[in-house]
This record gives structure tokens, sequence and C-alpha cells, in this order.
């Protein structure tokens, strides 16, 4: 999921912060001579609106970490995390590029905001320096600002829209249906408005009401109100991070009974709202009830690491480094352009779900099952965790996965 | 006009949304008025008397969090003003905000260390959900509470300054400290008590805005802004400048959602300029000597 916001006081105050501990502390490098670890580098924002989410990643990233260092680490050699709070685009780019110049990281992981993930990006492609970006959903990263260096475990939004279009679609809440969008005002949000349009444009959905709602929107009263007016069939939101959440409780505050569905989620705005309040159909990546060996086994561990079960983020960040290792244990190498190449020819990896996944060779998209979500009974519940019915996953098992992502022809990418 | 009934709904849910505006700058007004510290850790009580809440309700419900959430953080707000803020009354006002400022940053750390990063679930108590409908108009009835709170919050402030003799201390001391010991009373626990009261009026908001807006660490950074803008529209050390901009600053966002969504929150900050231009000291902003 991703968030962007304004510079705030707090950005600016922290900004200057930073590039001043970074003039006084940048300077006594501490590079061991190409020691026995590899080095491998992990950005994220863990303050901010995106901080709850940022959290998540980095107890994804560490349990993935300490599971392959006690397994004898890859190529006989331990990792070395090096976990910072990526802030914002611009200290996201510094950070990126002292990682790799002074602490010669071999990969950058991690990643929310598209903002800042294009910014690493720019700075991985110039260091030649491999970007698996776990949490950055806008189609633009895989589009217009594809580069060969950046890999996408994430999600696009077409692949999320897709994923809970189909559920709509069975519940007749497309064809002919009067859609009316909630989009948050930022470039995730008009980026996400404008897969969600060419969706309806596609199905015979009337798309034509939408409302941008600024990021630092707490009361979405008079939106509810404008919602209850206009009497639609379907309430689509394009919100993002906290927005969610506010707006499910408030939703629900009003008792509209119009039918709620979306096109980001993430497991911890449902969390956050409470399981009185979430309402709504959404897409998902992943999450842990999810039914086959891997994913039990990640969620008993990191349960017992963390005192609770893995958001959707944590796995995409746990992932990461999984599939990090097995790409440096395949090529032999930690070269740049070797893992590159490994991770764009196809090959195959566990992705904690039914099926594997790969990343496509043309824009480096991770290729592999999605799902809707929904509120589960109260009933139903066996724990405050266990809030969600997860459907069927998409595309079914006969279907090929890239069913659902960008088709070649539409995409902007100009890799492979 | 067949829009005009969907306007005057938007104008009504503004006088109902003021509630949120009112409560969260009504503490910050008091202390930025009387003690003259302008108090940017407003927010971080605020997040503080939510988390709280989160915790009391489990043992005695909605009901006692209100009351005890907003007691315990006054309480920490007696220890601080004690401990820090009582040396910054009569220095410049910028050391005051620096303190504060370091203070809403330990308090905001203080709370991802203790409770985690992720959102915490809080919900609207059993008893108080449901719409009440007037006419085609909606209200929560949990909104109608809290603007019922909010209004009691302003009247007993108002009489404790208007009507007691402790209200009368406040007020001179705030124009003329040095008269007031001269007079021979003592400053010290009038201040205290101010502030406590301040504050606990900031963790009182957070416990009722809890089930609507989310607890999570950044909440008070999240609102702090908005609290300032409705104190500044108000004026300066004017108790009924802060209530009439928390009415405008609602009524004014529900317009500009009906009109032009994208600029709702612009059109506070929009208005806030408008009145600064036109009354440089608020609406209803006093002279206040030490701070010409």
């Amino acid at each position: 999921m991703i968030y962007g916001k304004g510079l705030t006081r707090r950005a600016i105050l922290k900004g200057s912060a930073g590039a001043a501990a970074l003039a006084t502390l940048g300077a006594p490098a501490i590079v061991g001579a190409q020691s026995d670890v590899i080095r491998v580098g992990h950005l994220t924002p863990r303050t901010g609106f995106l901080g709850p989410l940022g959290e998540y990643a980095v107890m994804g990233v560490t349990l993935a970490t300490e599971e392959i260092n006690n397994a004898g680490g890859v190529l006989g050699r331990k990792i070395e995390l090096l976990a910072e709070d990526s802030v914002n685009p611009s200290t996201a780019s510094t950070k990126a590029d002292r990682m790799i110049g002074r602490d010669q990281v071999i990969a950058i992981l991690g990643e929310i905001s598209s903002a800042s993930g294009l910014a690493i990006s720019q700075v991985a492609s110039r260091e030649k320096v491999p970007f698996i970006q776990t949490g950055c959903n806008s189609d633009e990263l895989r589009g217009k600002a594809c580069n060969r260096y950046m890999f996408h475990i994430e999600g696009a939004n077409t692949m999320y829209i897709n994923a809970v279009g189909d559920s709509l679609k069975r519940e007749d809440l497309v064809k002919d249906k009067k859609w009316f969008g909630l989009t948050a005002d930022y470039a995730y949000g008009h980026d996400l408005l404008e897969v969600s349009r060419r969706y309806a444009d596609r199905n015979g959905a009337d798309f034509t009401q939408n409302e941008l709602v600024p990021t630092d929107s707490t009361d979405f009263s008079p939106f509810i109100l404008k919602i209850r007016r206009a009497r639609p069939d379907v309430v689509i939101s394009n919100l993002a991070g906290n927005q969610i959440t506010n707006f499910i409780k408030q939703y629900k505050e009003y008792g509209l009974d119009f039918p709620l569905a979306g096109g980001g989620f993430d497991t911890a705005a449902a969390w956050g709202a409470g399981p009185d309040a979430f309402a709504g159909i959404w897409p998902a990546i992943w999450h842990h009830t999810l039914d086959n060996p891997t994913a039990k086994a990640f969620t008993a561990a990191f349960t017992k690491r963390w005192g609770k079960p893995p958001e959707n983020q944590a796995w995409g960040d746990y992932l990461g480094m999984k599939i990090l290792a097995r790409a440096i244990a395949e090529a032999k190498s930690t070269d740049g352009d070797a893992l590159v190449q490994h991770l764009e020819s196809g090959a195959k990896f566990d992705v904690l779900k039914g099926r594997e996944g790969y990343f496509r060779s043309w824009d480096h998209q991770l290729m592999n099952e999605m799902y809707s979500i929904r509120p589960k009974p109260r009933d139903k519940q066996a724990d405050q965790w266990d809030m969600l019915l997860l459907g069927d996953p998409v595309p079914g098992p006969g279907e090929d996965l890239e069913s659902i992502a960008t088709i070649r022809s539409e995409s902007a990418c100009t890799l492979g | 006009m067949e829009e005009l009934p969907f306007v005057l709904e938007q104008v009504v849910n503004g006088v109902v949304v003021s509630a949120y505006y009112l409560l969260i700058a009504l503490g910050l007004s008091l202390i930025f008025s009387l003690g003259g510290i302008v108090n940017l850790a407003h927010g971080a009580f605020y997040a503080l008397g939510a988390y709280f809440a989160v915790e009391i309700e489990r043992y005695l419900g909605f009901g006692g969090a209100l009351i005890l959430s907003p007691l315990l953080v006054a309480g920490i707000g007696i220890v601080l003003e004690r401990t820090m803020f009582q040396r910054f009354y009569r220095s410049d006002p910028i050391l005051g905000l620096l303190l504060t400022f370091g203070l809403a940053m330990v308090i905001e750390q203080t709370i991802r260390i203790v409770w985690g990063a992720a959102p915490l679930p809080f919900q609207i108590p059993d008893f108080i959900r449901g719409q009440l409908f007037v006419g085609d108009m909606i209200f929560p009835y949990y909104r109608l509470a809290m603007l019922a709170v909010a209004a009691l919050a302003v009247g007993g402030t108002w009489v404790l300054l208007n009507k007691t003799s402790f209200g009368r201390v406040v007020k001179a001391g705030v124009q003329n400290p040095d008269m007031v010991a001269v007079l021979g009373i003592s400053l010290a626990p009038i201040m205290t008590a101010v502030v406590a009261l301040g504050i606990g009026l900031a963790a009182l908001a957070g416990v009722l805005l809890a089930p609507i807006s989310g607890v999570h660490p950044a909440m008070g950074a999240e609102i702090i802004t908005a609290a300032f803008v409705v104190v500044v529209i108000g004026g300066l050390g004017s108790f009924w400048g802060v209530v009439i901009a928390a009415v405008l600053v609602g009524v004014v966002r529900g317009l500009a959602i009906h009109f032009v969504p994208a600029a709702s929150e612009a059109s506070i900050y929009l208005l806030m300029l408008l009145v600064l231009l036109l009354r440089p000291r608020g609406l209803f902003g006093e002279r206040i000597m030490r701070f010409e």
C-alpha cells in the first residue's frame, strides 16, 4: 500500500536533523574489506502514516534473515541486514545511495510509498544494484517508470482491481451498476482511480461519480452525506492507509447500506477498524489464514517470534529476502547483473500460496495469485486477528497467472 | 434551487462536526491564552487520552474510560507543568514551543514502543450506535452525544473562568502577573490547574474521537494543525472566539466538500488566511501585552 504526504513540519525537521547526522557520522566509513557477510539494505517508512505497515515489513524481513542465517546463510556467508526508515523520497534516495556506496549492500529491499520507491529505483539503476520492492502498488512503476534493476513483489493496482472485480462480478455489482468513488488525492490514489475507471468502462459499470479526498482528512461525514444523496449501487474506495480504516468506521457509524468495495487494502486497516466496523469486499495479496504448508509455517514462525500473526506487508518483505537468498544461491553470485539475469529468467519461487510465482521478464512484476476478502461473521471468528473471510484465488487454478496483470500491449514499459 | 436541501444538510452537519474542532482546540486555546505556552504537545496528549481509553475500556467500559483517561492524562500534565512548563511562562514563547515540540516527539515514540505502530481498534459503544433521522437528514447518535459533551466542556470552562474567584485570578494573572503577586496571590498552583485542565481536555477529545478517527501513534500529529487553525481564527485570549471559529471551520469544510471536494482541507486554511487579513489578531483576539 502506498501513502504519500506533503512536506510537514516533522518531515522538514527530521530531514534537516537527518542531514546533519549524515554530515557528522557519514565520514568514518565502516567498510570491512569484502568481509564474509552479505549486506542487504532494507528501506521502508517506519514513522508517519505508513509506519504501521512499515513495522510489519521490518518484522518480516528480520525473521527471514534470521531463518536464512540459522540455516547456514547463503553461499556459506551470513546475511547482514541494514534496515532504516525511508521517511520520504529524498531521504530514501540519500539512504539508498549511502547503503550502496558506503555499506556496499548487494541489494535493497522494501518500501511502501510509490514515490519513495521510484526514488530508490533510480539510485539502484544507476549503481546497478537490484531493488526488490515489496509495497508500492502504482502501475506507473511497472509501466513508464520500470527499470531493469527493479522487481515488484507487491501487486500492481491492475492486479488488485482485477482480483476484487472478479468477486464484484459474481455478486452482480458491475454491469450497468452505478459506482461512486472516493479517491485519495495523491499519486497512488490517482493511479488506482485510472485503473478502476478502465475496469468499469470495459465491464459496463457506470463510474462517473468520484470525489477526491485529501490525505489529511479524518472526518468523512460530508462525503458520506454525498454518497447517501447519490444512492449508488456500489461505493468504491480508492483510499489509502489510515483513510480506509477511518472511512469504514464512519460509513458504519452512519449506517449506510450501499455495498462497499475497494481497490487497495492492507489487513492492518481491517484490524484497526475492529470486528464490528469492518465492511465491504476488498482485494488481498496474502492473508495469514491461507491454507497451504509454507504459509502456515511462516505464520507459525512469525507469531512465535513477534507475538502476533503476520500482516500482508510482513509477507512481502519476508518473501523479498527469501527470494533474494534463493537467487544468490542459484546464481552463485552476489553481482547485481547476475542476480537481475536470474530473477528475470522466469525462475519459479515459493510465494507461500497455492501456486508458485515468477517475475515476468518484460516488466519484472511477480506473477502470483491474488484473493478477495470480506468480513467474517462474528460467531465464526477464532480470535481478534481472524476477522476476514478469504475468497478463492484469482486467477483460478486452471487459469494463466498473467490473466489479472497488465497486458503487454498496454504497458509503457520497454524492458526485455 | 433543488440543491438547497443538500447545502443545508452540509451546513447542519458542519455545526455537528464543529464539536470535533471545538474539543481539540479548547484545551490548546486555554494553555495558549492563559499560560502563554504554544503547546505543540497538545496532539500527543490527545493521543495518550485515546490509548489510555483503549486500556481502561477493557475493564471499566467506555464510561469509565471517558472519565478516568482524561484524569490520568491531566495527572501527567500536572507533573510536566511542575517540572517543565512552569519555567517557561515568562520566557520567550519560542522556548516553550521547542520544549513542547520535543515532548510531542517523546510521547509519540513512547506510544510506538509501548503499543506498537499498528492502529488499535476502538469502537463506538453499543448503547449509542444508530442514527437519528430528522426529516431527510441523518445524525448518528454518537456525534450528537459528542456535541453535547463539547457543549458541556465549553459551558463548564466558561463558568470556571468567569464565575469563580479562580477564574478572576487567572484572568488577572494573564494581564499582569506582577500585580497579582504584589497582592499576595501565588499564581503557581493556579497555572498548574489551568495546564492540567487544558491537557485533560485534550485527552477528553482523544477518548471521544478515538471511535471515529482511529487510534494510532500519529493521531496527535494529525489533528494538531487543525487545532491551531481554530485557535488562530478565534483569536488569542478569546474564549468565544474558539467556539465560533470551530463552528465556522466545520461549516466551511462541509460546504467545500459539497462544492469542491478536493479543496476541503485547504478551505480551512483559506478561511484562516482571510480572517487574518481582515483581523490580524483573529476574530475576537485580545491585545495581550507580552505577545505584542
